[in-house]
């Protein structure tokens, strides 16, 4: 019929502007990076079996650095004071050995600048945490140690506070890179929250150690998923310099299974409303398909005998 | 045939008429009051270091909270039911609102009395009234006793036993 | 004289068309509206934009509940506050996104139909104006409002088009920080844009409608076919019974029943939109926080304002912005540059025919190069599509003064 054909010619002309605009002009502005599945192919693969025995004790020289919770090791010093040191806050390894791909640590453990993809940044300076492993065996048998500590369920928000947090802040879960943000209450009479206060300056005394190490603020990820495509992300983080090359941060080495559940915490911080939306968009629809059969008997039983 | 067009019009009418009260339903949901909100309902009050016959304001949801340890010299305020035991010392905690018309009365330690300066309202030091307009006692909030601190915004078993006996209002 | 019956039950239909003439306002605006029977769907497009105006009102309200205008809280009130913890925000959100988008590809049919059909002549001239200023006016909201999330599409969108007022070789920087009212978009910009965009340009679209339904009461609605209907003689014919022979149908019910199957229809695509494929409405560049001290690597229009924005693009400065300043102007022009007085459908008028459906891809290219970085072929194209839109309007006296009167309209 005549309208089918006008609606054909609409609908045509509406899809090669939205082609146009949309998948065409954005397969220009922004170049594919192959997604490589957190495979790592540029590390050799580690054939030495490891020993965790031998690698619980290599471990100790860990601690004076990092805090290790699954083995009772504390933090030697406070956030602030540790950024002043190395830049930032060393992280807490107790999830390592389940979140990080066992390539990537064990080579990490070798060399740590060039397996995280930094040395660019690192030519005139040494890289805050020195190699730790001199050969295969002993990275085998740190990675191997890490593995036997881990936990067997990791949230996603402590895989992300793990991966992420030391430099990424979370407005929007009250997560800073110190720490969540503690619950104060202001002082009724002279309004003002001295706790709050405390914290925000050793959070802004970290950001200022942040900065000078990365050269830029990190931003704050509450609302990356809605910011960047989920093609973005992942590639992204498999191999930063792949989507922003001379980027300062590093390769972090997460393996599929760790990526996975930092990206459920960016879903579920930055778009909360996801299941309420999956839920409630296929009633709507439903809605509007009776409304419109409604509507359509409406319209012939009026229109009927006029034409 | 008429008959029919009617029908189907108002068949229509009526279905839209039911997506307007999901409108409606989901408008309804966008004025409720956010989590957040909801959350920052509690408040803790550490009553250690508390003096006699020394009114303390403190605020729980947005409201004055009159904080006050009642000197054993006022009998009649001490003997009271509605008081609350805190480590072994009586207090008066309530919401400081006269309940006329909600403005906040003045505590007067010398005289162990609240007057409220709007209409002359007074309440003794366990929120009883002494003088009209206000026709009912200060309200006491929702609380738990922990130690020497109280949370407000949290119910416990005392607060429900002065409920029933009809002494929080 | 007005008569008032003392036994009028009142609130009664007789007391309230005593006072009121609902009797009256019924058969003028609705019952006896009188619309051609000869229409396609397409006509349905003015109710979609009024419906889609509503979603727009309607949406907004609940946003404006929970919405900051403080360049320091903007961003979070939207995308923390009321996407993740009103009732319901996201939902409003996306459809005031989705909506605000929308609203322009069924303006531009409604355009471009009012173009083909020639219902712009012939006693429309003040149909087709007033819809041309609701064009205007709804451009201004949009872009008003695009500033209000204050990310950093909107500072830098903002940073641009204001820039625009500096006039190229003029250089009128006080004019452009006097629109700002200050050196950059700040807190000054964000409540003046607030202010337009939540009071003064809504108040002014809906007078606007209001004067483009009274500019189309008395030459009525157009048809098809272009054909001068007498709608007294046609109406008659419907009031006796004659519903097959009449050329009209009453506005209520039988155009509304085929406009609201329409509807039907729209808001099945528009809430697929709003649920499953909102990119396109909501660009994830505007999720970044805006930053005075970055610039994005892409910048750009939303999608309607592109072809407009590629006009600019080729020429250097000041041609650019004659070029960008005849193309906001000349759609109004179109009813007095028209010279032809065939009211017809363009199928029916081949040199207008050819301008027609020229035009249409034009504008599709223009829009599509606004959007691709201005590099290489791009820019080619961009500029072949900028002059032919230029050379098309130049043109339309001329080919339209050439044509030949069509015989037989009825």
């Amino acid at each position: 019929m005549k309208e089918l054909k006008i609606l054909a010619v609409v609908v045509f002309f509406t899809l090669v502007t939205y082609w146009g605009v949309e998948p065409y002009a954005h397969s220009v502005m922004h170049k594919h990076v192959e997604f490589k599945n957190f495979k790592y192919e540029d590390l050799k693969p580690i054939t030495a079996k490891g020993d965790p025995a031998k690698g619980q004790a290599l471990a100790a020289a860990c601690a004076g650095c990092h805090s290790i919770k699954a083995a009772k090791m504390p933090a030697p010093m406070d956030p602030v004071t540790a950024s002043a040191t190395y830049g930032v806050n060393p992280p807490d390894l107790s999830l390592a050995g389940k979140l990080l791909d066992a390539k990537y640590l064990a080579h990490f453990l070798k060399d740590p600048t060039h397996t995280a993809l930094v040395a660019h940044k690192f030519k005139n300076k040494p890289y805050p945490m020195p190699p730790m492993a001199t050969d295969d065996q002993s990275a085998a048998d740190l990675v191997a140690y890490f593995k036997s500590i881990a936990p067997k369920e990791v949230t996603p928000k402590e895989a992300y506070e793990f991966a992420c947090g030391r430099c990424h802040q979370m407005r929007y879960a009250k997560w800073t890179q110190i720490g969540e943000e503690p619950k104060t209450k202001p002082n009724i009479q002279t309004k003002m929250d001295e706790k709050k206060l405390e914290f925000e300056q050793k959070l802004a005394k970290y950001k200022d150690h942040l900065v000078k190490y990365m050269g830029k603020l990190p931003p704050d990820l509450s609302i990356i998923v809605r910011a960047r495509s989920e093609e973005f992300l992942k590639t992204f983080v498999e191999d930063p310099q792949a989507q922003l090359p001379g980027t300062a941060m590093p390769r972090v080495g997460l393996n599929k299974e760790g990526y996975e559940l930092v990206f459920k915490r960016l879903e579920e911080v930055g778009d909360p409303s996801k299941p309420k939306r999956e839920a409630v968009g296929p009633w709507v629809l439903a809605y509007f398909f009776v409304f419109t059969i409604l509507a359509y008997l409406w319209y012939k039983s009026q229109w009927k005998g006029l034409k | 045939m008429s008959d029919r067009r009617d029908f189907f019009g108002k068949a229509l009418g009526a279905f839209a008429g039911l997506g307007a009260l999901g409108a409606l339903y989901a408008a309804k949901r966008t004025w409720d009051p956010l989590p957040s909100v909801k959350a920052a309902g509690y408040t803790t009050i550490d009553l250690s270091q508390a003096q006699e016959n020394v009114l303390y304001t403190e605020m729980w949801r947005g409201k004055p909270i009159f904080v006050l340890k009642v000197p054993k010299k006022d009998k009649k305020a001490y003997d009271d039911p509605r008081l609350i035991k805190v480590g072994g010392e009586k207090f008066f905690i309530a919401i400081g609102l006269c309940t006329h018309l909600g403005c906040i009365p003045a505590y007067y330690p010398d005289q162990y009395k609240f007057i409220c300066a709007c209409h002359g309202g007074q309440f003794n030091a366990a929120g009883e009234v002494l003088k009209a307009p206000p026709p009912s006692p200060l309200v006491i909030p929702p609380f738990k006793v922990e130690g020497k601190k109280v949370v407000l915004g949290e119910t416990s078993p005392e607060y429900e036993k002065l409920k029933e006996a009809g002494l929080v209002s | 004289m007005a008569h008032f019956d003392p036994n009028a039950r009142p609130f009664s239909h007789k007391w309230l068309d005593e006072r009121l003439a609902i009797d009256t306002l019924k058969r003028v605006l609705s019952t006896e509206y009188w619309i051609p029977k000869n229409i396609n769907f397409l006509w349905a497009m003015g109710m979609i934009l009024a419906a889609t105006f509503g979603v727009l009102l309607i949406s907004g309200i609940f946003l404006l509940m929970y919405y900051i205008p403080d360049t320091k809280l903007a961003f979070d009130s939207v995308n923390h506050t009321i996407m993740g913890e009103v009732g319901y925000g996201w939902l409003w959100r996306h459809m005031h996104g989705v909506a605000a988008s929308v609203v322009f590809l069924i303006i531009y049919i409604h355009m471009f139909v009012g173009i083909y059909y020639g219902s712009y002549k012939r006693g429309r001239e003040l149909i087709w104006l007033s819809g041309m200023l609701l064009f205007v006016s709804f451009s201004a909201e949009a872009f008003s409002g695009y500033m209000l999330p204050w990310g950093q599409m909107s500072y830098w969108a903002g940073m641009v088009i204001t820039n625009l007022f500096s006039l190229g070789s003029l250089d009128l920087q006080g004019l452009v920080e006097w629109i700002r009212g200050d050196y950059v978009p700040g807190q000054a910009f964000l409540g003046r844009f607030f202010m337009l965009h939540v009071l003064l340009m809504p108040l002014i679209i809906m007078a606007l409608i209001v004067l483009h339904f009274g500019t189309l009461r008395i030459p009525h609605v157009n048809n098809q076919d272009g054909e001068e209907i007498d709608f007294e003689a046609e109406a008659e014919k419907w009031k006796a019974g004659k519903r097959k022979e009449s050329k009209v149908i009453p506005f209520n019910p039988v155009f509304l029943s085929k406009d609201v199957f329409v509807m039907g229809i729209y808001f099945i695509f528009y809430f697929y939109l709003v649920f499953y494929h909102f990119e396109f409405a909501m660009d994830p560049v505007n999720f970044d926080p805006a930053d005075p001290l970055k610039t994005p690597p892409h910048i750009y229009p939303e999608w309607y304002f592109l072809w407009s924005y590629e006009i600019l693009r080729p020429f250097p400065k000041d041609p650019g912005l004659l070029a960008f300043g005849f193309a906001q102007v000349i759609f109004f022009l179109l009813p007095f540059l028209d010279r032809s007085p065939n009211v017809a459908p363009a199928s029916r008028r081949k040199p207008f025919r050819c301008w027609f459906w020229i035009l249409l891809v034009d504008m599709i290219v223009l829009t599509i190069m606004g959007k691709v970085p201005p590099i290489g072929i791009y820019t080619t194209i961009g500029t072949i599509a900028a002059w032919v839109f230029i050379l098309l309007w130049v043109a339309l006296p001329f080919i339209t003064k050439m044509e030949k009167p069509i015989r037989g309209a009825k």
